[in-house]
């Protein structure tokens, strides 16, 4: 039973799963939503495709226009598939792929630390001091822990005096 | 569905929508740019835990609300809120400090309720705990920032504080439904959350060099729908586009 599912539906996954891999963060277009580790799961049950999605924080106003980014790169695709909001577990910039890391460096966005797991440390990453990606000086400031999004906080560097800007740790 | 659990959901979720729309109010209004980020982005962060509170509420209540419908289509005595969350924003310093001592509170709060026997409200409170840990840091850093400033910073959250403190009595006030929570093991022990509450307020407090004012008892039931007349103002802005133009959709 459990073979046949797998046998039957493990190529349409695969291809969902290339599809999204070319769907852009909205707001970090720099970034795929793959890469940013917030697609969860791919799975066929039955016929249907199911795609579990989180948000990277609870009130990012990108997560409803993301669905509908998904739904319009499957649907140019000719797959139907439904999408599943999942909250538990919560993001973590963790799941932000290697690859994805290297993408937000070279858009001058500095990528978060890994946690490896201590969620309640995970603000004190913040505090390390920074590199600024523009000219590498360690003479940098951080402005304030908000930024343009939910997800990155506002430095400024006294080498160069460009601003940036750097992915939180959560 | 209990009645209790849809409450205890309504408490933790108009408490957040509340204090979201608060903030709101001082985009394009903060002392400078990186401020109103911040109040932006925490407001932002509320909303959308409200949203998910709330959207449960309205699954477990089973009449069909939505968290559009619990927010824009109940009236103040419906409304669970804490009282303090709907003390008017003030000047930045009450701002910092209305913001400070909830932060504190769902700090150790959404702590406790990551660990619910309730699997749904566990999850969003983890995910909660993570974005409070990032205002808390906001509030209390600018509340030592304000207390330890000049004379004028240090007067203004002074008088901020004894304005505000005498309705965190709310915060530890266990009524029925806060007891069926605790027994059901939904919600926490409110008796735990307060001394670890206190501590990290005093600790804050003692660098800002504020002192914490004296209890005179006072309780607010904003949690039981007894609320001020700034809910009903506040409501009236948040809630004019669906009371002008009822079942209007984007």
């Amino acid at each position: 039973m459990v073979s046949a599912v797998v046998a039957g539906t493990a190529p349409g996954v695969e291809r969902v799963w290339s599809v999204l891999r070319g769907v852009p963060d909205p707001e970090i277009p720099t970034i795929g939503i793959v890469d940013l580790g917030i697609v969860r799961h791919v799975q066929a049950r039955g016929g249907a495709i199911e795609i579990g999605l989180t948000p990277t924080y609870s009130g990012c106003p990108a997560t409803d226009v993301i669905r509908q980014l998904v739904q319009e790169a499957l649907a140019a695709q000719g797959i139907v598939a439904s999408i599943r909001t999942v909250v538990s577990p919560p993001w973590t910039t963790d799941w932000i792929t290697d690859t994805g890391r290297r993408k937000l460096a070279k858009s001058g966005i500095v990528p978060p630390r890994r946690l490896l797991g201590a969620i309640r440390g995970a603000t004190d990453l913040n505090d390390e001091a920074i590199a600024c990606p523009h000219c590498q000086s360690l003479h940098t400031e951080r402005l304030s822990e908000f930024g343009s999004t939910p997800c990155k906080s506002l430095y400024r560097c006294a080498g160069c005096l460009e601003p940036f800007e750097r992915f939180k740790c959560l | 569905m209990s009645q209790a659990h849809f409450d205890y959901l309504l408490r933790l979720g108009d408490t957040s929508l509340v204090l979201a729309q608060q903030l709101g109010e001082w985009v394009g209004h903060a002392p400078a740019l990186e401020e109103d980020l911040g109040l932006a982005n925490i407001a932002l962060d509320l909303l959308g835990q409200a949203r998910l509170l709330l959207s449960y509420a309205g699954e477990l209540e089973g009449c069909g609300r939505d968290e559009d419908a619990l927010a824009f289509l109940r009236d103040v005595p419906q409304f669970r809120n804490l009282a303090l969350a709907e003390q008017p924003n003030g000047d930045f310093a009450a701002t910092i400090v209305r913001q400070f001592l909830l932060d504190a509170y769902q700090r150790e709060l959404y702590g406790d309720l990551s660990h619910s026997k309730d699997g749904r409200l566990a999850g969003i409170a983890a995910k909660a705990l993570k974005e409070t840990q990032y205002h808390w840091r906001f509030s209390s850093r600018w509340l030592v920032r304000l207390g330890d400033g000049t004379e004028e910073s240090h007067r203004r959250v002074e008088l901020a504080l004894a304005e505000l403190w005498p309705y965190t009595n709310e915060m530890f006030d266990v009524d029925a439904t806060d007891r069926a929570m605790e027994e059901a093991g939904v919600g926490p022990s409110l008796a735990a959350i307060e001394p670890r509450w206190r501590a990290a307020v005093l600790a804050i407090l003692v660098e800002a060099t504020l002192v914490a004012p004296k209890d005179r008892g006072k309780l607010t039931a904003g949690k039981r729908g007894l609320h001020g007349e700034a809910l009903g103002f506040l409501l009236a802005d948040m809630q004019f586009l669906q009371r002008a133009y009822p079942g209007a959709q984007w």
